[in-house]
């Protein structure tokens, strides 16, 4: 699946009848990593929700490839090319990390037994397969969760704090991860308050600088 | 799609079985209930025939309620409920099997169960096929109704009472018309009218119902 433009149309979001903000409008490309920054409460995470498509704007449009992805046939393709990993990671504790990413993938596509289990090596759960998640560290669990960037064939992430309780080694491999996805033609929003600089191609948005 | 739904009973299964508690619960609470009665209103048959019907839909009717104020929070908290929201397939459908397989599990348990302790509150061996009738026709109704009120609350710490408040009004129907045929049956008149009628109500709960979970979860989900 090759990913299409995104474009924000004066997005606005407002929670408690507090702004959080107005006319946000911007274009990404395929091959774009996007790292939404800003203090707590500017509402990275409000944006990134709206984008994935879990709360409504209060105002504003949201194309992909042109076309709204509020309704309609553009909805129909932003879900099958969106993944979004939230700050609940969704793995299960009473299940096992094999069978997490089973269901998971299986939301969208369903995957082969074997395909995990590499998943699973790749983000070093090698050996954790049949163990259940409740038996594992908070790092892990997110590497569960974060395993299936690895599983599926979505052209466009959407990340809510990606890096959390992951160790300096698990950063750098994931973040390499994010580039080459990047660099074959992928999109990736992201929020995070660990630098990016390095990356190349990374664009900054600042949630704290828009009003 | 056939896959889908099967992978997600399979994944309700596994959760059930890992979590017997849960389980159990609503079982237990429908045996207690139903077993305390002739041990607080004395032995005496006749006056725990008349009492019997009442006795088990509203123990049926509690224990029902008492374990679907969980059912979404557990998929609620730890994000799954994102997830399956913002899938391709239908949420009307994978909350139809979610709803489907609790009740497996806690209705079907329940009818299953009452032939037993409607013999033991002196009921007569023949009204005992209308109350599983019955009882299955109406369980389904109180699942999915009830997991209407659920999705409404999911996103409260403590929905319990609201929950009660909500769909206790909506239960009314299928209480007087399961225990109006029990009493029929126990007087030797015929109930299909009322049997008719649950099976009415039980279709309505079966189509509509799933799209009203699904409405209240994307507004919990978006909370």
């Amino acid at each position: 699946m090759k990913p299409l433009p995104v474009e924000l149309d004066s997005l606005a979001c407002e929670r408690d009848q507090r702004e959080l903000f107005a006319s946000l409008s911007l274009r990404l490309e395929p091959g774009e990593i996007l790292q939404v920054a800003g203090p707590n409460g500017s509402g990275k995470t409000s944006l990134l929700r709206i984008m994935a498509g879990l709360l409504p704007a209060s105002a504003g449009e949201i194309h992909y490839g042109g076309r709204s992805v509020f309704h309609g046939a553009g909805q129909e393709d932003w879900r099958r090319h969106r993944l979004f990993i939230g700050h609940a990671p969704a793995v299960k504790g009473a299940l096992t990390a094999e069978e997490n990413l089973s269901w998971l993938c299986a939301l969208s596509e369903p995957v082969a037994v074997e395909a995990i289990w590499q998943a699973l090596e790749q983000v070093g759960l090698r050996g954790f397969e049949d163990i259940p998640c409740h038996n594992l560290s908070a790092g892990q669990h997110r590497r569960v969760a974060l395993a299936r960037l690895y599983l599926e064939r979505h052209p466009v992430w959407i990340l809510d704090e990606p890096f959390t309780a992951i160790d300096k080694a698990g950063v750098a491999a994931l973040e390499k991860h994010i580039v080459k996805h990047a660099a074959l033609g992928g999109m990736v929003i992201m929020t995070t308050h660990h630098g990016l600089e390095h990356l190349p191609g990374v664009r900054q948005l600042d949630m704290g600088q828009l009003n | 799609m056939r896959r889908v739904v099967w992978l997600l009973f399979c994944r309700e299964w596994r959760l059930a079985w890992r979590r017997p508690g849960d389980l159990l619960n609503p079982l237990v609470f429908f045996a207690l209930v139903v077993s305390l009665f002739p041990l607080a209103v004395g032995p005496e048959p006749t006056m725990l025939r008349s009492m019997a019907p009442g006795v088990i839909w509203v123990a049926a009717l509690l224990a029902t309620l008492l374990s679907l104020d969980g059912l979404f929070r557990s998929d609620y908290d730890d994000g799954s409920l994102e997830q399956w929201v913002l899938s391709p397939h239908p949420l009307a459908l994978m909350v139809l099997v979610k709803v489907l397989h609790h009740w497996l599990l806690s209705g079907l348990a329940m009818v299953l169960l009452a032939p037993l302790f409607g013999l033991m509150l002196a009921l007569p061996l023949s009204s005992l096929p209308v109350l599983v009738l019955t009882l299955l026709l109406g369980t389904p109704v109180l699942s999915l109704l009830g997991a209407v009120g659920a999705a409404l609350t999911v996103g409260l710490k403590s929905g319990g009472v609201l929950l009660a408040l909500l769909i206790l009004p909506l239960y009314i129907p299928v209480l007087i018309l399961g225990t109006g045929a029990m009493d029929a049956a126990l007087q030797g008149m015929p109930v299909t009218g009322y049997a008719l009628w649950l099976g009415c109500l039980a279709m309505l709960a079966l189509s509509l119902a799933p799209i009203a979970i699904a409405a209240g979860l994307r507004i919990g989900v978006s909370e």
